[in-house]
């Protein structure tokens, strides 16, 4: 008789081993070489010019600047939005919501260019306008400050959604008590709500601060050109110019990077010591506040924050990309199509961009969700110690700045691959293999909800009349998590497709992705064709949005990142 | 078809205090056993081992000349041939009613002409055969109930599990599917095994009734002899309605307890206490008996339910055709008694 001394769970005796072989692939074995690099080297002294060099301390302290203006910047946005949106009683809710998060779904190149054209004396909208400066002075945002304005415009969804979640939690009961006990609003809000928003404000804080810590983007389009270097934009000229020569002053200054990111979520660890608030009682209807009159006033400072931070940097990126050449004012006349016409039929740059990055996400989407989906069912279905060792070596790839990550894997494939003798360093493949590692955990984030939310006496009742793993998993499992799945591949999709941080160090000639190539025409002064194709970005970016929206009502709750 | 042995069965978790311990007791073949306790006693435990779900850490489940799991090993569940109705349903969403019927049938490659027929015919039993190709969403609780249970039908297997299926149910729907548990029961012949908190469903459908109690089995037998002869304080206490007095009675007299052994015990105050199960269906008012002091008084509908004190402040429940005023003294004889 066939009898198996493992079965107290249903899954295979493979899958155990498939999914911890899967994870240390694509998790363990970078982050092992990248630390193994940075201990070597420091062991050896290879690097120790890098830290005598003032460009070093030089590119630490912008850093730390710009990523702390970012973070200050984000929370007042943030909080704001949050406070006003889930706490009162304004109207459109839903789709202030959904204006205020799509900055962070927008990359930060395309960002950054559409400030740069909303702004400075070159500005389409602005000379359309007739208010733009004169020529010659220079770009304002070329700078620290503006570095860490659009860090923060970047990030503050970040902290929106983080408060609001605690927020949505908040006791209605707890706020109506106040109130009976004599509290005036102002107090109740200053008694009870902001100490119970603490926690989500600390947690909103650190992301902003270890996302603008690891930002390439931003610093890259208004960095690079008044020579303001972060360590990110460090790391990419040095491998620009000295080629992969510089492993070792590379693997350092990722290290310095991760322990500045880590040391952010330390601070954030010992803040929120002590602050673990488990609210009691009812929650769920919680417009605590009423603005009365003061509503449509509430209502329209909103606008004007929206319109600043998404509209007009949209409209001046539609505006430069519909005009013939840079500088040029937009109207009737010189308005032309030229732009996308050139990046959609004739420039080869373009066309290679569009083929790879969808590739590239097309494959990483569609490819993850094998692992995932086995990884997910594995990981509910054997909960412990184990799991959550393979949660966070998933959870540490995504979680780590892009920049380190894309350094981890130069260091374990600038050398030929062992056995096949083949080397992949500036191929395809790389990006491809980085981006399996990257995006493991978006992927997984709405697979592992789908399954924790199915009851398992679906499976186990497939299990009782008869049904061997893989039928229970064609029949049963996938049908019931194929919403969740959907969304992970467009959610993947949606991210790969414009990312840029990974595959800026990464590319070589004929493999650039979309993220670069818009990079690279701004940076080559083509910004009325950067302009173009970013407008094509943002256009698929709400696309695929509106796409999720529709799905939302069959998913779990927090598979989309905008949503809790 | 055999009958199916729980053999020293044990199970441990590693919480430090074991969920199942030392569960010994055989299902007669085509028995309908009722395993009755209150949540957290390991009854849900048991039924998933038989089922395969979990494995004991010692003892075994033996099907007639198959053991199906012991310490060192287990077969998986989707070889046991067994079906199970489970508490929540378990029915799949993605399926129409007659899909979730014909799953089973499905997995051992029955197609076409046979599967149609012989999933007509499962949902005849439950009289759902024109909600084929509803799906499960549409259905109420207790059509969900019942195509469960056409799902365990549809198959020959060779034990069915319920586990709690009428917890979900509302009052009217309980006795309805009580009956329709009962005909299915007849009908398919297969052994069952129903876990339950619930001692009126185990005593209207159970063959056998095993009472557990924190992990361990504490009395197998008919619901009339559980009913009558309980053994110990436990099963006194939860089965049937009744009151535990502590009498002084010598030891080995009859457990059996008459009005006369009663009055004697009542007016002994020395001497060690032994615990009596009375039924309120034994007290009875009448001139001869001792004093009690009504404490409540709850009108039930086809009759009033009592709270009684004794002199020595030892409570008794009876029942009595009409209302009595709270605080009156009245005498009532105890017709019987049994000794736990």
């Amino acid at each position: 008789m066939p009898r198996s001394s493992a079965n107290r769970s249903s899954q295979p005796a493979w899958l155990l081993p498939f999914v911890i072989i899967a994870v240390c692939l694509l998790s363990g074995l970078p982050l092992a070489r990248l630390l193994y690099a940075g201990l070597r080297f420091s062991i050896e002294g290879k690097a120790t010019g890098l830290f005598s060099e003032p460009s070093t301390w030089f590119a630490i302290r912008n850093t730390l600047t710009t990523a702390t203006g970012g973070m200050l910047i984000a929370v007042l946005l943030g909080a704001t939005f949050a406070f006003i949106v889930t706490l009162t009683d304004i109207r459109a809710k839903g789709f202030f919501s959904f204006a205020f998060v799509l900055p962070m779904m927008i990359p930060p190149q395309v960002t950054a260019l559409a400030w740069v054209q909303m702004s400075g004396p070159a500005s389409p909208l602005l000379k359309t306008l007739g208010i733009a400066p004169p020529l010659g002075s220079p770009q304002p945002l070329y700078s620290l400050g503006g570095i860490a304005l659009l860090l923060g415009v970047q990030h503050a969804p970040l902290v929106f959604l983080a408060l609001k979640a605690g927020l949505a939690a908040l006791p209605r009961d707890g706020v109506e008590a106040a109130r009976l006990a004599g509290a005036s609003p102002m107090r109740v809000f200053h008694d009870i709500i902001f100490p119970l928003a603490v926690p989500g404000l600390i947690a909103g804080a650190a992301i902003a601060f270890v996302s603008g810590v690891g930002n390439f983007g931003i610093p890259a389009i208004l960095g690079i050109p008044a020579s303001i270097f972060v360590l990110p934009t460090l790391i990419y000229s040095r491998l620009s110019s000295f080629g992969a020569g510089t492993f070792a002053e590379m693997s350092q200054l990722s290290m310095v990077i991760a322990v500045i990111a880590g040391l952010g979520l330390v601070v954030q660890q010992r803040a929120l010591r002590g602050r673990d608030y488990r609210i009691i009682g009812l929650s769920g209807e919680n417009a605590a506040f009423s603005f009365g009159l003061w509503r449509v006033v509430a209502e329209a400072g909103l606008s004007v924050v929206l319109f600043v931070v998404l509209v007009a940097p949209v409209a001046a990126l539609v505006a430069s990309s519909l005009v013939p050449a840079y500088g040029v004012p937009l109207n009737f006349q010189t308005m032309s199509l030229h732009a996308y016409s050139e990046i959609l039929f004739r420039q080869s740059v373009t066309l290679t961009a569009f083929a790879n990055s969808l590739f590239l996400a097309g494959t990483t989407a569609c490819g993850l969700l094998l692992f995932t989906v086995l990884t997910a069912y594995l990981l509910t279905r054997r909960p412990g110690k184990l799991a959550d060792i393979i949660t966070g070596l998933i959870e540490i790839p995504y979680a780590l700045p892009g920049i380190v990550l894309a350094v981890a894997f130069i260091l374990l494939f600038a050398a030929p691959l062992p056995l096949v003798n083949v080397s992949i360093y500036g191929t395809i493949w790389i990006i491809l293999i980085a981006y399996f590692s990257s995006f493991f955990a978006v992927s997984l984030k709405p697979v592992a909800s789908a399954f924790l939310q199915l009851d398992p006496s679906l499976e186990e009742a497939a299990r009782l009349f008869g049904a061997g793993f893989f039928r229970r998993l064609r029949d049963i499992l996938v049908p019931l998590i194929a919403p969740a799945a959907g969304a992970s591949v467009i959610l993947v999709f949606l991210i790969a497709c414009s990312e840029l941080t990974v595959s800026a160090l990464l590319w070589s000639a004929g493999t650039q992705t979309l993220g670069v190539a818009i990079f690279n025409l701004d940076d080559s002064g083509s910004s009325d064709l950067a302009s173009a194709l970013s407008v094509l970005v943002v256009t698929m970016v709400v696309i695929l949005m509106l796409l999720l929206e529709l799905l939302a009502k069959h998913l779990p709750k927090g598979v989309l990142p905008w949503r809790n | 078809m055999a009958q199916l042995i729980l053999n020293h069965l044990s199970k441990d978790f590693g919480t430090g205090r074991a969920a199942v311990s030392d569960v010994s007791l055989t299902v007669r073949d085509g028995g309908f056993l009722a395993l009755l306790g209150p949540s957290g006693c390991g009854k849900t435990t048991v039924l998933r081992m038989i089922a395969g779900f979990e494995q004991p850490t010692d003892g075994s489940i033996v099907l007639g000349e198959r053991t199906l799991a012991d310490a060192s090993g287990a077969l998986p569940p989707e070889k046991r041939n067994m079906a199970m109705v489970f508490q929540s349903y378990a029915l799949w969403p993605h399926m129409t009613v007659a899909q979730n019927v014909g799953y089973p049938l499905k997995v051992r490659g029955i197609t076409a002409a046979t599967w149609q027929s012989r999933v007509k015919d499962a949902l005849s039993v439950v009289r759902l055969e024109e909600f084929a190709d509803r799906r499960p969403a549409d259905l109420s609780g207790g059509q969900r109930q019942r195509v469960a249970l056409a799902r365990c039908l549809v198959t020959s297997p060779d034990v069915v599990l319920l586990d709690e299926p009428l917890a979900n149910l509302d009052r009217h729907l309980k006795a309805a599917m009580e009956e329709t548990f009962r005909e299915f029961h007849a009908r398919s012949g297969a052994t069952m095994i129903y876990v339950t908190h619930d001692q009126g469903e185990a005593m209207a459908l159970a063959t056998d009734i095993a009472v557990m109690s924190e992990g361990r089995l504490m009395q197998v037998a008919s619901p009339q002899d559980i009913y009558a002869r309980p053994e110990g304080r436990v099963v006194g206490g939860q089965v049937g309605q009744g009151a535990i007095l502590d009498l002084a009675l010598p030891d080995h007299g009859p457990r059996l307890l008459s009005w006369s052994v009663i009055e004697v015990a009542f007016h002994q105050t020395a001497g060690p206490s032994r615990p009596v199960l009375v039924r309120p269906e034994h007290v009875v008012a009448d001139p001869e008996g001792v004093m009690l002091q009504v404490t409540s008084c709850v009108f039930e509908g086809e009759r009033f339910s009592l709270s009684l004190r004794t002199a020595g402040g030892q409570h008794l429940r009876a029942y009595s055709p009409h209302a009595l005023d709270c605080g009156v003294l009245q005498p009532f004889v105890i017709r019987q008694g049994w000794m736990l």
